[in-house]
């Protein structure tokens, strides 16, 4: 288990880095931008802009249960409680600019995609209105059709080119397309491992752990066009084989991987151990989400069209239809006996079509399923008992199956 | 003998079976989880049945408190066992609306009485028992009285807010406006029984409907929901125990599996 342990140490130190690294440049006067999780860093990490995601650090402060300050002040501050607790929490924080979940320097450029939500569009739009300092915006139209049309792509493609020529404004340098293309080239083969890495949770038992998808996403979200996250993903790859060749399952051994689940939505960060442990101990590992795809972000080097195309194809800013069709066929690549669909209180946009995906995708695949209430950071809208009690109906709906299956 | 246990939110439910799976002790004390109503409701169903506790052979426990209830052999959601009660003394039923103090859920059923599928209320307490426990006081009448109280009204007053806090409010301006006591008891009822059917309509209904939990004890609110989801609805004699039965077949059930 030394091996794990290493990848493990290997994200933590990357994180720590990335972070300080950030602080570091504020003191020094460089330019620090603040970041939608799934925007095209690849602008920015060409220009060498420190970068840093206030959804990831939200999510830390969550995480560590430090969010219930940060809310409350910017209740403060007059965010109602159904506004999204990630632009709750970071609108609190660009004001009080420290959190014992680790600090993140204060922006000096807004950089905001809306293929995540549209909430990111007025949250990142105040803060650069509070801090007065410039906004960069991507839209990313909503892909009412199944795939991204001709016309997305040309309007998406203009919009880099746009933000290209304000970046050179902003920091008075020329934007130097040769390493554009590398970093194009970076970051969609760190992409590549990411998903190559949680894939090897088809394998039955999964020698993955889903949760740690979780964990590691933090680098997926903040080191995707650096070389260091991508060796972080091969060495986890690696990892995972070993184990996978010697036949081990996400836990300890003997440790039995009973049942396997797919989560739904965002995690539920203060409550992220009791989850897993709950989980755990009815022997349910959540052996995937819609994570591993979000930020599979891949296309060709130097092809605007096909990187347009990547950025607009995130399963949330894709219709119905799809997000039936990418779950169903989740169930099937990962032998999914459950799905475990969290309905977050935070998230609007998920929330909308869940009961209806869940209504197909139970119509597709017979699989059974749960929805829980519950909040990626406002620890307040979630009941532990009550997680448990649908978590337990869960496993008795699956064994069930088990049983009527063995007795055909 | 046989043991199933029920510890709700607001109440204690017991049945005791024998190898036959007849019914020969039962009770039911309206104080649940955190008091000492477990053990009572078991003392008295065995005092019942005319059994000491070394008689009992096999227990099963569910509802909202039963992890902390220790003495069980195994312990079974409060779906599963619903669904397991209902199915036994309603083998038609299909669809089981089950409404307690703090919980609302619908259960769909296959023809062996198996758990297709089933829905629960948000973690809010509206469209539950908490939510005609609050109405019972702010009209200051007792909960068992409420359900003659609404047959009385002709007009029920709209009651727009989900949440049982603003609900409770809303009823006492209704109040201060002058609606007659009776209209605003009938609306209550009403808006239970419109969460009810929403929560219904996320799953596909198939008749037998059966009710059960403290709230089909209301009749007025079993005749509004059945209104509102225009499908009849059936009740067992004893829709408050359907849980506890259902536990007490699962230790049955495990005993002759041993």
């Amino acid at each position: 288990m030394e091996e794990v342990k290493t990848s493990k140490q290997m994200l933590g130190e990357l994180l720590d880095k990335h972070y300080s690294d950030a602080l570091e440049a504020k003191k020094n006067g460089q330019l620090v931008a603040w970041a939608t999780s799934i925007s095209p860093q690849e602008l920015l990490t060409t220009m060498g802009i420190h970068t840093v995601y206030p959804e990831n650090h939200a999510a830390a402060i969550g995480a560590r249960k430090c969010a219930p300050e940060f809310i409350s002040h910017s209740k403060g501050n007059g965010y109602s409680v159904d506004i999204c607790s990630y632009a709750r929490v970071n609108l609190a924080y660009m004001e009080l600019l420290h959190s014992e979940a680790g600090d993140i320097p204060k922006p000096d450029l807004i950089f905001c995609c809306n293929n995540i939500c549209n909430t990111v569009i007025k949250w990142y739009e105040n803060i650069a209105k509070e801090l007065n300092i410039p906004m960069i915006v991507f839209d990313l139209p909503f892909n009412h059709e199944y795939e991204v049309s001709k016309q997305d792509v040309r309007y998406i493609k203009g919009q880099f080119l746009e933000a290209i020529q304000k970046l050179e404004e902003i920091t008075g340098r020329k934007f130097d397309y040769d390493k554009f293309g590398e970093v194009m080239k970076i970051s969609s083969e760190t992409s590549v491992w990411w998903k190559k890495a949680a894939m090897k949770a088809m394998t039955k038992p999964s020698p993955l752990n889903g949760f740690d998808l979780f964990n590691y996403m933090a680098t997926i979200v903040c080191m995707r066009g650096t070389t260091e996250g991508m060796d972080l993903f091969k060495l986890w790859y690696e990892q995972l084989c070993e184990k996978e060749a010697k036949g081990l399952g996400p836990w300890k051994p003997g440790e039995e991987e009973k049942y396997r689940v797919m989560w739904d939505g965002i995690a539920c960060w203060p409550y992220l151990g009791p989850t897993y442990k709950t989980l755990r101990k009815y022997g349910i590992n959540m052996v995937t989400s819609t994570y591993p795809d979000s930020w599979y972000i891949v296309y060709e080097q130097n092809d605007l069209d096909g990187m347009a195309r990547a950025y607009s194809s995130n399963y949330v800013n894709r219709n119905l239809d799809f997000g039936v069709d990418n779950i169903t066929k989740l169930v099937k690549d990962y032998q999914l006996d459950g799905i475990v669909y969290h309905s977050n209180r935070s998230c609007k946009l998920m929330d909308f079509r869940q009961f209806e995906v869940q209504r197909r995708v139970e119509a597709n695949t017979g699989v059974p399923s749960v929805i829980f209430d519950g909040d990626q950071t406002d620890p307040s809208a979630f009941s532990l008992a009550q997680f448990e009690t649908r978590i337990q109906a869960l496993v008795e709906m699956m064994e069930k199956r088990k049983q009527m299956a063995g007795e055909k | 003998m046989y043991l199933g246990v029920d510890i709700g939110s607001s109440s204690s439910k017991a049945v005791i079976l024998n190898q036959d799976a007849k019914k020969i002790g039962e009770a039911i004390l309206n104080i649940g989880t955190g008091s000492n109503g477990p053990q009572e409701v078991i003392g008295q169903a065995l005092f019942q049945a005319g059994l000491q506790r070394e008689a009992i052979r096999r227990t099963v426990v569910t509802g909202y408190g039963r992890m902390t209830f220790t003495s069980a052999d195994r312990q079974i959601t409060e779906i599963s066992c619903h669904a397991k009660g209902v199915h036994f003394v309603m083998p038609n039923a299909r669809t089981v609306i089950d409404i307690g103090g703090q919980d609302a859920k619908v259960i769909c059923l296959d023809q062996s009485g198996n758990v297709g599928n089933f829905i629960m209320n948000e973690k809010c307490a509206a469209g539950t028992g908490r939510f005609l426990e609050v109405m019972a006081r702010v009209l200051n009448c007792k909960l068992e009285d409420l359900s003659g109280l609404a047959d009385r009204g002709d007009n029920g007053v709209t009651i727009s807010s989900t949440c049982t806090v603003f609900a409770e409010s809303e009823v006492i301006s209704q109040l201060s406006m002058g609606q007659r006591i009776e209209d605003v008891a009938l609306g209550a009822h009403c808006s239970i029984a419109q969460r009810i059917v929403g929560l219904c309509n996320r799953v596909n209904i198939v008749p037998e409907v059966v009710i059960t939990g403290g709230v089909a004890l209301n009749r007025n609110a079993v005749h509004c929901i059945s209104e509102e989801l225009k499908l009849p609805i059936s009740r067992p004699d004893d829709p408050q125990g359907m849980g506890a039965l259902g536990a007490a077949l699962y230790a049955l059930e495990f005993d002759k599996e041993r």
